[in-house]
């Protein structure tokens, strides 16, 4: 098939003027009143987005918070080169066990990585998305990436093609993006200002030399903006990654944001730094630290009144595999792989989706005749609670096997996803069971509640001494749901002056691995 | 004929095979090599040398100092 006769860019060029249109009038899914919008796509559902906008983003995990307890997506690693220096990276360091962004396994050729998707879709019918993110940067490896979208673009063209970029060859490939349909489009983009970029960026390689300081951060803002002036020109849906550094671009993303958002940016993604001293990296060694939940869910609630905030990302790897909390990539290596007999089944993968969207719209559905119930109370109270899943949007995983805690706040206005606490132990030599309860505990400490399918007598006494309640009263039902009918039951006991409300204080990100291949 | 890749420091990465102007880098053992007889230490072609410029571990392209530099023909 002739990609570039399907997809001549002049054919798109129609659209384009509604759909900018459409992005423009947009400001922002699931609106929610009380404060602010909700994180894209959850309320419910579609909310206020635009239908060609909605078809987009509904079924890719990474751009719809709702739909990432339900889709899966997948990195290949066909990128290895990289064209900048960052202070957060170290693309040496691989443990099996680690998960952050620049880390990989194995470098995968344009046709291993085309055979690896086959193989995942057929295995993972809800994996919905392709994303080149690395291990290096896409459009430092135009050729192995393009062949790559091309490949499975003729093989597997359900699949929506994204890809991760840093930006300072974008404007070169807009047009090769847009004659391969690749139609989400993410750029890391920490600063505006070329005199933080120069305490980020110690060096650009541009037009055949290296560039430092101020010079290689203004030369790589001016491209990163330009870049995604011409994405958003072509109706390209784009989200904009941005690493928070204290004391370095903190509030300097509050600008970020404005700038992005005045271009057409549909997405904000602001991500916590990982720098834990033995990835090695610039930042890890000079002991620079990361925010802590409450100082990025600050700058997160600052921004969201300009635009959409994404809060459920897992900072992945550029091999990742299946839902964005879990890592399935252990089953899939090369070896693996080419020893699979695969066959694509369009068929069976439209059926099983068929049967996923059943379930989000009895979720929605449960989650808005619970709100009814709220509807006429009125409180400033909003708390946070978190959650033990293993996807669907259901309470479903036992307290002492969650990896990670999903985080809701709930007021009179409903449950909002807020973000995500990892929690798993996996890479931290020395540490046993007992400091295992203390880790979630430091991880969650700032919720007062935590929702679980099941949890143990011992750590049912802890929590409530640390001040968290253990509910497993919902077990195996809808989160939202679930949390909106605890909180109406909270705010009963605080009005009747059974219990009293208090505030939670802080509680710390943790660094490092994210998630076990086991 | 000069510039040689610390192999125990290469990433592997790949960044710097594409940009040498004398094709005189390849994939080998699983890490790049450059190969002497090609390699002109970049000049007639850029400032800097392109292998050094692009890669991401410091002093690891270098210059290999059990060889005669690379003499531009006259």
């Amino acid at each position: 098939m002739d990609i570039s006769a399907q997809h001549d860019a002049s054919s798109n060029v129609a659209d384009v003027g509604e759909i900018m249109q459409a992005i423009a009038e947009h400001k922002g899914c699931g609106t929610t009143g009380g404060s602010g919008k909700a994180s894209c796509g959850s309320g419910a559902g579609q909310g206020d987005l635009p239908t060609e906008i909605w078809e987009k983003v509904k079924n890719h995990p990474c751009y719809s918070e709702e739909a990432h307890h339900h889709y899966a997506r997948m990195h290949v690693a066909v990128a290895p080169a990289c064209n900048i220096q960052c202070n957060y990276c170290n693309r040496k360091y691989d443990c099996a066990n680690e998960s952050r962004p620049g880390v990989v396994s194995e470098k995968l050729t344009p046709e291993q990585a085309a055979k690896k998707v086959l193989a995942v879709a057929s295995t993972i019918p809800q994996m919905t998305v392709l994303g080149i993110a690395g291990p290096g940067d896409p459009l430092a490896n135009p050729e192995k990436t393009f062949k790559t979208f091309e490949l499975i673009y003729n093989t597997a063209p359900d699949i929506k093609l994204c890809l991760s970029t840093n930006g300072l060859m974008l404007p070169d490939h807009v047009d090769t993006i847009a004659k391969y349909n690749v139609d989400h489009v993410t750029i890391t983009i920490n600063m505006v200002d070329p005199e933080i970029g120069a305490q980020i960026y110690p060096w650009i390689f541009y037009k055949h030399k290296r560039y430092t300081g101020y010079e290689a951060a203004k030369i790589l803002t001016d491209r990163q903006l330009q870049g995604l002036e011409m994405l958003t020109e072509r109706g390209i849906l784009c989200k904009i990654n941005s690493v928070m550094i204290p004391g370095i671009n903190d509030k300097h993303l509050v600008e970020v944001n404005k700038a992005v958002k005045s271009r057409g940016a549909f997405l904000h993604n602001i991500m916590p730094l990982i720098s834990a001293p033995e990835h090695g990296t610039v930042f890890g060694l000079n002991g620079q630290r990361g925010p802590s939940a409450q100082e990025l869910k600050a700058l997160q609630d600052s921004c969201e009144g300009e635009m959409n905030m994404m809060r459920h990302c897992r900072q992945c790897r550029a091999d990742a595999v299946g839902l964005l909390g879990e890592d399935r990539s252990a089953e899939f290596t090369t070896d693996k792989i080419m020893a699979m007999e695969v066959k694509y089944d369009a068929d069976t993968r439209k059926a099983y989706q068929a049967k996923v969207e059943e379930e989000r719209i009895a979720k929605v559905a449960a989650k808005k005749e619970e709100l009814a119930e709220l509807a006429g109370a009125s409180s400033d109270i909003k708390v946070l609670a978190a959650v033990a899943t293993k996807g669907s949007g259901l309470i479903n995983e036992h307290f002492g096997h969650a990896k990670e805690f999903q985080v809701y706040e709930l007021s009179t206005a409903g449950a909002k996803f807020v973000g995500h606490r990892r929690v798993d132990l996996y890479c931290q030599g020395g540490y046993g069971e007992e400091d295992s309860l203390e880790t979630i505990i430091r991880a969650i400490n700032d919720c007062h509640a935590v929702f679980v399918a099941k949890i143990g007598g011992c750590p049912k006494g802890d929590l409530i001494k640390a001040g968290i309640e253990p509910v497993d009263q919902y077990a195996h039902e809808f989160i939202e749901k679930s949390a909106i009918a605890w909180f109406k039951a909270y705010l009963d006991k605080v009005n009747s002056g059974e219990i009293t409300h208090v505030e939670r204080g802080d509680a710390a990100i943790r660094q490092g691995a994210l998630i076990s291949a086991a | 004929m000069p510039f040689k890749i610390i192999s125990s420091q290469c990433t592997s990465c790949s960044a710097c095979e594409p940009e040498c102007p004398n094709v005189a880098i390849r994939e080998k053992g699983g890490t790049f090599v450059i190969d002497p007889k090609k390699c002109t230490e970049c000049i007639g072609h850029f400032d800097e040398p392109q292998c050094v410029a692009v890669c991401p571990v410091d002093n690891t392209c270098v210059i290999d100092t059990s060889l005669p530099r690379y003499q531009a023909p006259a």
